[in-house]
Order: structure tokens, then sequence, then C-alpha cells
């Protein structure tokens, strides 16, 4: 064992495998540079994953591609920012796996919709109940195989999904609460499914998938600005964070640098969409606990900072900022100057409402010690961003990770480890601390120079895989040309995928009327993750 | 305490006010304007009070944060007598992001359904009003007029609090 394979976790796994007899093949140069690529066979790709887990490697995705006679399957894993691609190819005819969820609970869902989508079979599946499907489309048919058509196979009205099987619960005083897809705020749909007794909730169990829009489908033969701007609606509130990834994915198959100021502006636009957000659920937390005063406070900081965001890119929520190659609104010496001010400001104010919030027993009242998700529960589950920050998990792709322009910055990752609602609300104030420092950082070295680079050609068949950090914390995205200029294949990840679960389990034992508050403590994106 | 008030007053009221036109920050100045001539129709012809129920029924999650954001202090659109509500039993208007997915296709009738006579359906955002970016395919209904009658589209990508106002004043005047 060389030096380097010491240190590097990817070495370490490989040789790992290859002592478990396990025939795995590294791909060198990986074609998704920086992430590592390992060929296995089909046959051991749950051993594997059993290997990778008790090496202590985060699941963190699964997708899938079809290549005509055979399906490529890969598995996204991380550890210590180190990423490394599980691969695999299975038939086509009859494609089978085994299931990685009972070495990663993150694994489940996901192969679910694989399932659903391409028609693998996971043999050993502890749930092989659909998940992306509801009544859209046929059980046989797989909408991102390349025979069925985008536009679907059949027409009319969709009937209700009505037979999706929950768990059920029996005793004389459990009782059920089904709630949604239609929320009763201004809010995406999902299902909840409460089993109660009395106000605790006994179990919960989400049903999602109502807002699949097909958007993998519906990226294969678009050109990159075309993937850009569908990428930028992946989730809405992630706009920046999504049409990055999807950017830097496409920049990486096309083998394309982007200018130094192009990714210097694509920083201060990602943070910014961390500031608002950040205030935006700091929000919407106090409005959850009936703490008006928060409420309203904080969305008059939002609100200043949208308007700032149209007067200096043209667009309220960011959206289309991101192109392909670089950025499409420059920042003008004046604005930048304006914007530190800015930063300032909002300082002064959190200041001065951390003091007050500090000071709020009521507050205190409904978020300490409310939906707790300890840090096993976190690890096991492979809880990213703040969700997974609140119980101890130190991951953040901009400092573990790091890309431009973060790679020259340095990173404060906050980390609160208590797990509740309140350590959600905490972590969150101090990201965005954390993020006006890197907005005045980012200022004070804004390169000069172009703000997009022209767009390179990439060759047909040419991949790239990216990870950034969202708001909402890692989002992944792959990409592959076809000829032509045109999408092959897109798969993103929202942060959403792996933090949906945790507000199953972290919302046991608590009362009903406070799944609200825990619900937005995590706040997943529907849209995110139903795609 | 005494700081959360001290905060309170401090800050004042900062809900936009009707100003001179041509003043600086012209786009709240719009939405007053707006607000007020709606507000006038409002008080005629729902007694004060029009109920909003809206409905995601299949959106990146974009239009919410405006639709949100007429809510927020500087436009506090209920002061002009419009209010968003829990139940669309409850609703004169159903507002309706969407591309409408096809499996929210039939939430989004039921709900329609379950709003009581007279009533209104805006379809709001470019994928609202003609599918946008995610159009017509095997998951995705396209626009809200696919399903469910629609009596007038805001559009825009997501449409600005100002733009969400006018399209209600569009839509009250012609009643």
């Amino acid at each position: 064992m060389t030096q380097d394979a010491e240190i590097n976790p990817c070495h370490v796994l490989s040789l790992k495998l290859a002592g478990s007899d396990l025939a795995v093949r590294p791909q060198d140069p990986s074609p998704l540079s920086p992430a590592k690529v390992l060929e296995l066979a089909a046959a051991d790709w749950g051993k594997a994953a059993a290997i990778a887990q008790t090496e202590g490697w985060r699941w963190a995705g699964v997708w899938a591609e079809d290549r005509g006679a055979r399906l490529d399957v890969r598995a996204c894993l991380e550890k210590q920012g180190c990423y490394l691609l599980l691969q695999t190819a299975v038939e086509s005819a009859q494609p089978a796996l085994p299931s990685h969820a009972h070495s990663y609970w993150a694994a489940e869902r996901p192969e679910r919709q694989l399932q659903d989508l391409f028609g693998i079979r996971f043999e050993d599946h502890p749930d092989p109940r659909r998940w992306a499907r509801h009544q859209a489309w046929g059980e046989a048919e797989h909408p991102l195989r390349k025979d069925f058509p985008a536009a679907g196979t059949v027409s009319g009205p969709t009937p209700p999904d009505k037979d999706y099987a929950f768990l059920k619960a029996q005793g004389p005083s459990v009782y059920e609460i089904p709630v949604g897809p239609v929320h009763a705020g201004i809010i995406e749909p999902g299902h909840f499914r409460f089993l109660a007794v009395g106000e605790t909730v006994l179990h919960l169990e989400e049903r999602l998938g109502y807002v699949h829009k097909g958007i993998e489908k519906i990226a294969e033969g678009r050109d990159p600005a075309g993937l850009a701007r569908l990428a930028g609606r992946v989730s809405g509130d992630s706009t920046v964070g999504h049409a990055w990834a999807g950017c830097m994915a496409m920049e990486r198959a096309a083998g394309l640098e982007i200018p130094e100021r192009a990714a210097s502006l694509r920083g201060i636009l990602a943070e910014r969409e961390r500031v608002i957000n950040h205030l935006w659920d700091l929000a919407a937390l106090c409005n959850d606990v009936g703490f008006a005063f928060g409420y309203y406070q904080f969305g008059r900081l939002r609100e200043l900072w949208l308007r700032e965001n149209r007067e200096w890119f043209g667009h309220r929520l960011l959206m289309d900022r991101i192109v392909p190659g670089g950025v499409a609104a420059d920042l003008a010496a004046d604005a930048a100057a304006k914007m530190g001010k800015s930063v300032a400001k909002l300082r002064r104010e959190l200041d001065e409402l951390l003091t007050i919030l500090d000071a709020n027993s009521s507050l205190e009242d409904r978020f300490l010690g409310a939906g707790i998700l300890s840090a096993e529960l976190a690890a096991a589950l492979g809880a990213v961003g703040f969700v997974g920050r609140a119980s101890g998990q130190c991951f953040d792709v901009r400092r573990d990770a790091p890309y431009a322009p973060y790679d020259r910055l340095q990173v404060r990752v906050p980390l609160e480890t208590q797990g509740d609602v309140s350590s959600r609300f905490w972590v969150r104030y101090k990201e965005l601390r954390a993020a006006l420092r890197l907005l005045e950082a980012l200022l004070q070295s804004l390169p000069a120079g172009a703000i997009v680079a022209p767009w390179i050609e990439p060759a047909a068949d040419a991949q790239g895989f990216a990870a950034v950090e969202g708001w909402r914390g890692e989002i992944l995205a792959f990409v592959r040309f076809a000829p032509g200029n045109r999408i092959a294949r897109y798969w993103p990840r929202d942060p959403s995928v792996v933090n949906w679960p945790a507000l199953e389990k972290l919302v046991l034992g608590n009362i009903v009327p406070d799944f609200p508050v825990c619900n937005k403590s995590v706040n997943g994106s529907y849209s995110g993750h139903d795609l | 305490m005494l700081r959360l008030y001290g905060k309170i007053f401090k800050t004042g009221v900062i809900t936009e006010k009707v100003r001179k036109p041509g003043r600086p920050g012209a786009e709240p100045d719009e939405f007053v304007q707006t607000g007020e001539q709606l507000k006038k129709i409002v008080d005629r012809r729902f007694r004060g009070s029009l109920a909003i129920r809206q409905v995601d029924a299949g959106s990146c999650n974009g239009c919410e944060l405006e639709i949100h954001a007429v809510n927020n202090a500087y436009y506090d659109v209920e002061r002009f007598g419009v209010h968003f509500v829990a139940s669309p039993r409850h609703a004169d208007i159903l507002m309706v992001t969407g591309p409408v997915s096809r499996h929210m296709e039939e939430a989004l009738r039921r709900t329609w359904a379950a709003t009581p006579e007279p009533k209104w359906v805006i379809a709001v955002g470019d994928c609202g009003d003609c599918g946008g970016e995610f159009g017509v395919s095997y998951a995705s209904c396209g626009a809200v007029s696919n399903v469910i009658p629609v009596d007038l589209a805001i559009p825009g990508c997501p449409p600005t609090p100002t733009a969400l106002l006018q399209g209600l004043l569009t839509l009250c005047g012609r009643l």
C-alpha cells in the first residue's frame, strides 16, 4: 500500500473490495473527475455497499442510464470529501440488482424510483412498493427508457392514486390522519399519513411524487442553455444551486474552464440564495409556533434582499442568472459597494434580533426538544445540509470538496449537536452569518474579466458529474451528452431526497400539532424530490 | 421583552403607502395603486373580503415564494381585503400554479369541485399559463386550463408580487 493509498479513502475502499474477492475495476483516468469511478459486477453490487458502509462511506444517490442492450447503474458514495461512483451494468431485458437498502437507509426510495422509471428489480429490496409512479403510467412502462415516448402512452384524465398500501395499525386507540396532497397553506403538495394515539405521533409515512413532472425525461434532447433553464426549475427556491450543479456537470463534460470572475459571481449568487432562504425559514419557523414578531422581521429582511436581487441581477429569485460557461448578469462596481453595505446592515439587524430571540422563553419552549434527530440516526440516514449539521454531521461541499470560488476561501461550517428544531433553527442562523462573511470575502476579491466563456461543443458521449452546496445542502448532478451538443441524460439529486426520510423519524413521539414546525425545520423540497 | 417592543417601534410601519408618482421605488407605488383600486372592487363585490385558496398543482415552488411575498409586511395584501384561506370551501378564487402534474390532476379537479359557486380560477406563472419550461408530457398536463376552466392567467417566471396583484385587479375588474 502506497502512502497515497493510505490517505485516499477511494483507494482504501478499492483495496478493501478487492481484498473481499470482489472484482473491481477502477476507471483510470476517471471519466467523471474529480469523482472516482469503480466498476464492479452486478452480483457484487450489494456486497460492495455493505463493505463501504462498514468503512464509513455515506450513500448519496443512485441513477441509471438506458444504453441500449444494457442499463448502466451508478451509485454515489462520499467520504471525507471524496466522491466515489460505483458502476455496474444490467441487461435491459431483465434488469435485476441486489439492493443497497440493507446497508443504507438512504437507498430505499431512490431504488424504488429506479424500479418505477427504469424497470430495474432490486432483488432483496425491503420495500418494493412503487414510489415515483402513481397512476400516470402503467406498471410495465418505464418512462426513462429511451423507447418510452416523452409524451406518454395514455391520454385522458389520470385516475386518483387510491390503492397505495400505507402501513396500518390496529388497536382500540390508534387512529389515522391523512393529510394532503393539497395542504392548508401556500405550500407544495404531498401526502402524510399519521398513525396517532391521542395527540402523540406513533408513525408517519410520507407519500411523495405528486409533483413528478418528468424533469429527467424532458431534459433529453435539450441544448446546454435549455438544460440550465430546466435545472434552475428543479426546485424554484434552489434555482442557483441546481443551475450551478447542472452547468458545472456540463462544463466538466465539455472540458470548459469558466472565467474567475464568473466563478466568484456564482458564489455571490449562491450565498445570496442561501441568505434569502435561511431568512425565510427562520421567519416560517417563528410563524409555525405563533411568534409573529419573528415572522415579520425575518420576512422583512428577506424582501429587502429580494429587491436588491432584482435591482442588481434583474431577477428577484435569481433565475436564469447562471448559464453554461459562466453567468448572465455582471455586478457593477457601485452595486458591489452597495451590496457590501447591505451585508453589514443585515448583520447588525441579526445581532439585534439574536438577543430578542434568545431571551424569548416561549420560542425556546416550542423549539427545544421538539423533533429530535439523533446524531446516530442522522449518520445512518446520510442526512445532509442544515438537517445533518444540526445533528452533528459536519459536511459541507464548499469546504470538503471545494470548487471555485470556495477553493480559495475559508468556509466556516457551523455545527449543532442536539438535533432538535432548536438546533435546526440556530444552525441556519449561524450559516446565515457565515454566508455574510463569504459574501464580503467574495466582494473584496472579485476578479476582473469576462463573465462567460464561449461554449465548447462536447464530444458525443462526454459526461460530467458535479457536487455543489446548495442552501439546503449537497446538490449532485450528472450529465451525458448525445451527438450535436444535445443532452442524453440529466440526473439532478436535491438534498431533500436524502433528508425527507429524516422527517418520518424525528417526528415520532411528538404531538401532532408540532408537525408543522418539525416539517418546516427540515423543509424538504417536494419538487426537487419528485422531479 | 423590552428589546422586542423597542425593535417593533424602531422598525415602524413599513407597509408601502401611496406615494406621488415619479418618486423612487416605482414598483411598490404601482403595487399600492393597484391595491387601492382592487380594494374598491372587493368592498363593492365581495363585502370587503376576497378569499383565495392557493393550489400548487405541480410547480417548482418559485411561484409559491412570490405568492407568499404578497403577504409580507411591505406588500401586506390583506389591507385590500384579500386573504388566503386554508380550504377551497372558503374560497372565492383558486390561484393555481402549474404545470399540472398528472399526479395532481385529480386532486386539482376535486379542489375545484369543492369550491362553492360563484368561483373563479387564476392560473399563476408561465407554467400555469401555458406549461412553461415543462410543457405537456407523460407526467405533465401543462397549462391549468387543460384540467379546469381558467378565468385569467398571470404569466411570469415567477410573476412578481405586483404582477400578481395586477392580475387580481384585472379579474375583479371584469366581474
